[in-house]
C-alpha cells in the first residue's frame, strides 16, 4: 500500500468513470426498452457484441473508426427494429416472462451466428491512431481513448435527453412509458413508438459494444458478462429510470476500478455486494418508484 | 397423496380417462419409466444425464412452473450442490452418502442466501437479481482455488464402490451407476409429488394464481416464496451432487449462467408447471443435442431457434400441449 498516492487514486477514479460510461450506455438502452415496453431484453448483450463485430468487419474492409461510430448504431438499430417487429411484437399481452425468454433464445442464435462468421476465438481491436497515447489531466497521464469514451457517452446522453425532453416524439415516448392506454386513446400508434424505442435501445447497445472493443478486444461471449453486470446497474439505479442508470453505471464502474486497486481478487464480486446492499436497504433502487419492486 | 387434497387440487380430474390416472399415480409412473428407460436409450451415459438434468429441471420447475417466479440463477444451486459433494469427498474424505447430504445441504443453504435477497424483488426483477447473484457465486467459487480447483474444476471425486448395508456395489459399471442414481431421482420425484399434493403445495399455486387473494386469505406470501425457493434448492443440490459423483469432476462451467439458461429451456420445452414436463424436456433436449451434435458443432444455433419457436408457438411445452389435447 506504500506506493498508493492520491494521484493514483484519482487516476483510478477516472478509469472507473470510463468503464462506468460503457455500463451507462448499456444500461440506458436496457432501461429505455424496459421503461417503455416492459421487456427485459436478455439479448441486449448480444446486440452489444454484434455492434463490436460489425465495427471489426467494417474496419477490415477498409472503413475507419469514425465511419463505424455512425454506421454501427444504424446497422444494429435497424436489426433491432426487425427483431421487435418480427419476434417480440407477437408476444405483447402474453405475460411479462415471454419476451424475456424469447430474447434469451435469440442471444444464443446471435452468438452462434457470430461464431460461425468470425470463429470462436476473439480478436484484438486497434485503438484508432488519433486516440492513441495519453494526455496529462493534472493528476497524471491518462489514456486518451478512455477520455474519448467518457466524452462520447456524454454526447449520446445529451442527445438522448434533448430527444426525450425537447421533441414532440420524445413527449409521446415519455407519455407512453407512463400510460400506454391513454396514449393509444389519444390516437397515437403506440406499437410504432415501441418499435422505434426498441431500435434506439439496441442502437445504443451496438454503439457501446463498439466503444468497448478497443478497451477489451472482441469475443463472441463478451455480451454475457456485461449483461449480468448491467442488471446490477439497473437494480441499483432503479429499473426504467434513465437518471438512475447513469448514476448507478458510473458508481459501478468506480467501485470495480477502486476494488481492483485495493483488493484485485474482489473486483468481480464487489459489484454484486453493492447490489446486495442496495436490495437490503432500498429494494427499489436509487430512483425507482417505491412499490414497483415489492 | 390423499384423496381429499387431490380433489381440491385437481377439480378437473372428474373428466376421467388417462389424465386422471396419470395424475393420481404420477410418481409411480415416473419410477416405472425411469426403471426401463436405459433399455431403450442408445447408451447409458445419456440416460444418466437425462436423469440428472430431469431432476435439476424438476427442482427449477417448482419455482418457475408452480410458484410462477422465473429464476435465472439456478446454476448457483445446482453448482453449489456439486461442489459441496465433491469437496466433502476430495478434501474431507467423507463417504458417498454423507457427501450427497452435503450437496443437498449446500443447495438448500445457497437457495436461502440467494432467496433472502431476491425475494425482496418480484416479477421481472427476480430473473435479473437471481442471474446477477449466481454470477457472483460463480466468481466466488472461481477464486477459491484451494477448495474448488478454480478454472481447472474440482478433480478426483473417485467413488468406485458404494457400500450399502454390507453390500459392495460396483459404481463403475454404467448400468449399476444408472440404477443407483435412479434410486435417488425416483425418491426425489416421490417427495416432490408429496409436496405438491400437500396443503402447502396448494398455497404455492395460490400465490402464483393470485398473490393478493392468497395474502387476503392469511397466507404469508413472502415466506411461501422463500420456502419454495429453498426447497427447490434442495432438489437442485441433490441433482448437482449426483452430477459430481457421475462425472467424478466438477467443472467451473457448472456455475456459468448458461447452466441456468439450460434448465429454463428444458423446463419450457417440457412444459412448465406440469409434473412430467421436466423429465420429458430433459429427455427430448438431451437426445436432440446428441443427434444434432453428430452433424454440426453449432448446436447452440439450433437450440436457440427451437427455443424461440417454443416461446412463440408452444408456450405450454411438449407435455403441456399433450395435456391440453388429452383433456379435450
Amino acid at each position: 500500500m506504500a506506493g498508493l498516492s492520491l494521484d493514483l487514486i484519482a487516476l483510478q477514479l477516472f478509469a472507473g468513470l470510463a468503464l462506468g460510461a460503457i455500463y451507462v450506455l448499456f444500461a440506458i438502452g436496457l432501461s429505455l426498452i424496459f421503461g417503455m415496453l416492459t421487456v427485459v431484453n436478455f439479448a441486449h448483450g448480444a446486440f452489444y457484441m454484434v455492434g463490436a463485430y460489425v465495427g471489426l468487419y467494417l474496419i477490415s474492409i477498409g472503413g475507419n473508426f469514425w465511419i463505424c461510430l455512425v454506421a454501427v448504431p444504424i446497422a444494429i438499430g435497424l436489426f433491432g427494429l426487425a427483431v421487435e417487429r418480427v419476434l417480440i411484437r407477437p408476444l405483447y399481452g402474453r405475460g411479462i416472462d415471454y419476451p424475456l425468454l424469447l430474447t434469451f433464445g435469440l442471444s444464443y442464435v446471435m452468438v452462434e451466428c457470430v461464431r460461425i462468421a468470425f470463429g470462436k476465438t476473439g480478436y484484438p481491436f486497434d485503438t484508432p491512431e488519433v486516440l492513441q497515447g495519453a494526455v496529462d489531466i493534472g493528476v497524471g497521464y491518462f489514456p486518451l481513448y478512455r477520455l474519448f469514451v467518457i466524452g462520447a457517452t456524454a454526447v449520446v446522453l445529451l442527445a438522448l435527453w434533448l430527444f426525450l425532453e425537447k421533441t414532440s416524439f420524445g413527449l409521446i415516448i415519455r407519455a407512453g412509458a407512463r400510460d400506454p392506454q391513454i396514449v393509444r386513446v389519444l390516437g397515437v400508434d403506440v406499437s410504432r413508438v415501441w418499435l422505434i424505442v426498441f431500435g434506439i435501445g439496441t442502437a445504443i447497445a451496438g454503439f457501446a459494444g463498439l466503444l468497448a472493443a478497443p478497451l477489451q478486444g472482441v469475443i463472441p461471449e463478451m455480451g454475457g458478462t456485461i449483461l449480468a453486470e448491467a442488471f446490477v446497474v439497473t437494480v441499483v439505479g432503479g429499473m426504467g429510470s434513465i437518471g438512475g442508470a447513469v448514476l448507478a453505471g458510473l458508481l459501478v464502474g468506480v467501485v470495480v476500478s477502486m476494488t481492483s486497486l485495493f483488493a484485485p481478487e474482489m473486483a468481480k464480486v464487489s459489484i454484486f455486494a453493492l447490489m446486495a446492499i442496495v436490495l437490503i436497504v432500498r429494494p427499489q433502487g436509487f430512483f425507482g418508484r417505491a412499490g414497483l419492486m415489492s | 397423496m390423499t384423496e381429499t387434497t387431490q380433489s381440491i387440487k385437481q377439480p378437473r380430474a372428474t373428466t376421467g380417462g388417462w389424465y386422471e390416472f396419470a395424475t393420481r399415480h404420477r410418481a409411480s409412473i415416473v419410477a416405472a419409466v425411469i426403471l426401463i428407460f436405459p433399455l431403450v436409450m442408445p447408451f447409458t451415459a445419456l440416460a444418466v444425464n437425462i436423469l440428472i438434468y430431469g431432476l435439476y429441471a424438476l427442482g427449477f420447475n417448482l419455482v418457475f412452473g408452480y410458484l410462477g417466479l422465473l429464476s435465472f440463477g439456478h446454476a448457483a444451486l445446482f453448482g453449489t450442490g456439486a461442489y459441496l459433494c465433491g469437496i466433502a469427498i476430495v478434501h474431507f474424505g467423507w463417504p458417498w452418502y454423507a457427501a450427497i447430504a452435503a450437496g443437498i445441504a449446500g443447495g438448500l443453504l445457497m437457495a436461502l442466501l440467494i432467496g433472502v435477497l431476491a425475494i425482496r424483488t418480484r416479477g421481472i426483477y427476480f430473473a435479473m437479481v437471481t442471474m446477477a447473484l449466481s454470477q457472483c457465486v460463480y466468481y466466488l467459487f472461481y477464486q477459491a482455488v484451494d477448495l474448488t480447483g478454480g478454472e481447472n474444476g474440482l478433480r478426483g471425486i473417485n467413488v468406485r464402490t458404494i457400500d450399502l448395508f454390507g453390500l459392495r456395489i460396483d459404481f463403475i459399471n454404467p448400468m449399476v451407476r444408472y440404477y443407483v442414481i435412479a434410486a435417488f431421482v425416483i425418491a426425489a420425484f416421490f417427495v416432490m409429488s408429496r409436496i405438491l399434493a400437500s396443503p402447502f403445495g396448494a398455497v404455492i399455486e395460490a400465490v402464483r394464481e393470485n398473490e393478493m387473494r392468497a395474502r387476503a386469505s392469511g397466507y404469508d406470501v413472502t415466506l411461501t416464496r422463500l420456502l419454495t425457493f429453498v426447497l427447490s434448492g434442495g432438489f437442485c443440490g441433490l441433482a448437482g451432487a449426483l452430477q459430481a459423483l457421475h462425472l467424478s469432476i466438477v467443472p467451473i462451467e457448472i456455475l456459468h449462467y448458461e447452466t441456468s439458461g439450460l434448465v429454463v429451456m428444458i423446463a419450457l420445452l417440457g412444459g412448465m408447471g406440469t409434473f412430467f414436463g421436466p423429465m420429458v424436456g430433459a429427455a427430448v433436449f438431451l437426445v436432440l443435442e446428441n443427434i444434432v451434435s453428430v452433424w454440426t458443432v453449432h448446436w447452440q444455433l439450433i437450440v436457440g431457434a427451437i427455443f424461440i419457436a417454443c416461446v412463440l408457438f408452444f408456450p405450454a411445452g411438449i407435455w403441456g400441449t399433450l395435456i391440453a389435447r388429452g383433456k379435450r
